[in-house]
């Protein structure tokens, strides 16, 4: 198929100027492999957290797309990724998840590579000439930039530095984000896998939609102590809104008074954390700590979805990596304090397993409807899948339309973003 | 073994096992009031991640007390949860089960189990490793602790709507 001359020039019919998407979009198998090419060889992508590769050597897999890559910091602490396949015979030179290391070797024919990718030592050069150029066969690098601990990749050399593609407001979002740490580094604590059989822009419009929340979680509602519920009336409250934020990037500001945890840092430690605050007094914490751990606990009020792979959900991230036009996984890692009070770290372990993954009281339900859209899309294929919610009384924000809570916004600012990178020309 | 012991080695390996295929079969009827009635109130029940056993330290698919238990049935039970009315249908066999200890009324063991789900038209298949702690009481078995560790419970999996 050549680039040149898209299959699908007529982008206005697949989501159209009144935020209607088409069918086609969750179903087409060739529009998936040109969004694999456009999208996700071309933009940042999140790959890893810093906390799950500290040390010099250390590495984890991950993906960029369809890409399986290797993000790895080397002797000097610089963090690399790249492609996850030999130069010699595609072989994978690494399939642990997550180590430590000095090189990668290839299993096949023994070509090793060094933590910055570039290929070090070939078994019998000689048969290969004296012109082989060592210098032009390493690993297929990628480029890496990290914000706040997160790190990124991208293929395309053109991109914009990193933190101009998620913008000032994304980065100060994140920054409040990560004060969920309490004082402390943020760790990864550990992750929740799931495969969905669906699309992958199904998740991708979900993070920042409040409208499905009392209904899809009323049963996660109904498990949780008075307090907590409160937290989550936001639908009730009409306080939040959900605003563009640039670049496909978007936020849902849930609870606005937890918008910066650190604005809270004088009030009384919550009802429902008192156990936990008497228990970190034990330990030795200032008053000061034990109300800025305790709140860090509970987390901030709000989700970020950051086009097109990484949303920042309350407390942990949700990553998706496509796999085929109807089939997504989906990671749910879990976020703690480095060096944190353990009582504390614990305590954020089971809220997570409360709602999050496989077994948790939120996810089957997520994964059930998410399957549903992709099963209810097999029939009237005419029909559009609407995303024009709240289109009635936005207003503008601070980079773009800002709307009620439950307004499809953020699935709106995610779609401009897929259309813009769409549209573009690749070089063939 | 104690002389008080209420375990009786001779048909030990006979009574547990009929009280793993009693839970088995509550679980795959889905009789979750029964199900819990086996339990001691302080046991856990953990789908760990993973090899590690540091439970409390680490992530879990589930780390459940008796009130996550309780809350977990409750869901499965009120009709609001999508992903369980229906939940999917489920066949289990539990086998290869191991004795480790036998000590007091306590007793350690190890079982395998396969799991088939249907949903959807689509079936799924899931083996795991258990892991129990029962203790004997004079109202038979009652679980102390059990641990379904899934074969590839540090891959790439799909939600449950129900139990191991």
């Amino acid at each position: 198929m050549s680039l040149d001359e898209p299959k699908f020039s007529d982008l206005d019919a697949l989501y159209s100027p009144d935020a209607k998407v088409a069918t086609a979009m969750y179903e087409d198998p060739a529009l998936f492999r040109e969004e694999m090419e456009k999208i996700f060889k071309r933009t940042w992508v999140y790959v890893a957290h810093e906390s799950e590769f500290p040390d010099k050597g250390s590495f984890k897999l991950s993906q960029v797309g369809l890409d399986p890559v290797i993000v790895v910091r080397d002797r000097k602490g610089k963090i690399h990724c790249m492609v996850n396949r030999c130069r010699h015979r595609a072989a994978t030179v690494c399939e642990v998840k997550k180590g430590k290391t000095s090189s990668f070797q290839c299993p096949y024919h023994g070509w090793g590579y060094g933590l910055d990718g570039s290929l070090r030592a070939v078994p019998y050069p000689e048969q290969y000439g004296d012109d082989f150029d060592k210098s032009q066969h390493g690993l297929l690098r990628l480029r890496a930039e990290t914000y706040e601990g997160m790190v990124f990749a991208t293929f395309n050399e053109e991109a914009e530095p990193l933190v101009d593609f998620l913008g000032p407001e994304v980065c100060r979002y994140v920054s409040l984000f990560m004060k969920q740490g309490g004082g402390f580094p943020v760790k990864v604590l550990g992750e929740h896998q799931f495969n969905v059989p669906m699309n992958w822009k199904v998740q991708l419009e979900n993070t920042t939609d409040a409208y499905h929340f009392p209904v899809v979680h009323k049963s996660f509602m109904q498990t949780l102590d008075a307090q907590t519920e409160d937290l989550f009336a936001f639908m009730d409250k009409n306080e939040g809104w959900v605003e563009d934020l640039g670049n496909g990037h978007s936020i849902m500001m849930m609870m606005p008074d937890r918008e910066d945890l650190d604005a809270r840092l004088d009030d009384p430690v919550e009802p429902r954390f008192e156990w936990l605050a008497e228990e970190i007094r034990k330990e030795g914490y200032s008053e000061e700590q034990v109300r800025k751990i305790t709140l860090a606990v509970g987390g901030p009020g709000f989700n970020m979805n950051l086009f097109p792979n990484v949303s920042l959900s309350l407390s942990f991230f949700r990553v998706l990596t496509p796999v085929s036009v109807d089939q997504t996984n989906i990671r749910h890692i879990a976020l703690g304090m480095d060096g944190g009070p353990a009582i504390a770290n614990q305590t954020r372990l089971r809220l997570h397993e409360h709602f999050q993954g496989p077994m948790g009281f939120g996810s089957p339900d997520d994964a059930e409807v998410w399957e549903r859209v992709q099963r209810g899309t097999a029939g009237g294929e005419e029909l559009p899948i609407l995303v024009n919610r709240g289109i009635v009384d936005e207003e503008p924000g601070v980079m773009g339309p800002r709307g009620h809570v439950s307004a499809e916004t953020g699935m709106r600012a995610a779609y401009s973003m897929w259309k813009r990178m769409m549209q573009a020309e690749v070089a063939p | 073994m104690t002389e008080h012991s209420k375990i009786d080695p001779r048909t030990l390996l006979w009574d547990v096992t009929e009280f793993l295929w009693h839970e088995a079969d509550i679980l795959d009827r889905k009789d979750y009031d029964t199900w819990l009635d086996l339990w001691i109130e302080d046991g856990v029940y953990i789908l760990p991640i993973g090899e590690g056993d540091d439970y409390e330290n680490q992530l879990n698919l589930c780390y459940d007390n008796d009130k996550m238990r309780r809350m977990r049935i409750d869901r499965f039970k009120r009709g609001f949860s999508i992903s369980s009315a229906p939940a999917a249908d489920t066949i289990r066999t539990v086998s290869r089960i191991a004795i480790e200890s036998a000590e007091g009324d306590m007793i350690t063991l190890r079982a395998a189990e396969h799991l088939i789900e249907d949903k959807f038209g689509r079936q799924r298949t899931w083996a795991a490793n258990l892991s129990y702690r029962l203790r004997k009481t004079d109202g038979g078995f009652k679980i102390d602790r059990k641990i379904a560790r899934l074969l590839n419970s540090d891959g790439m999996l799909n939600s449950f709507s129900y139990l191991f």
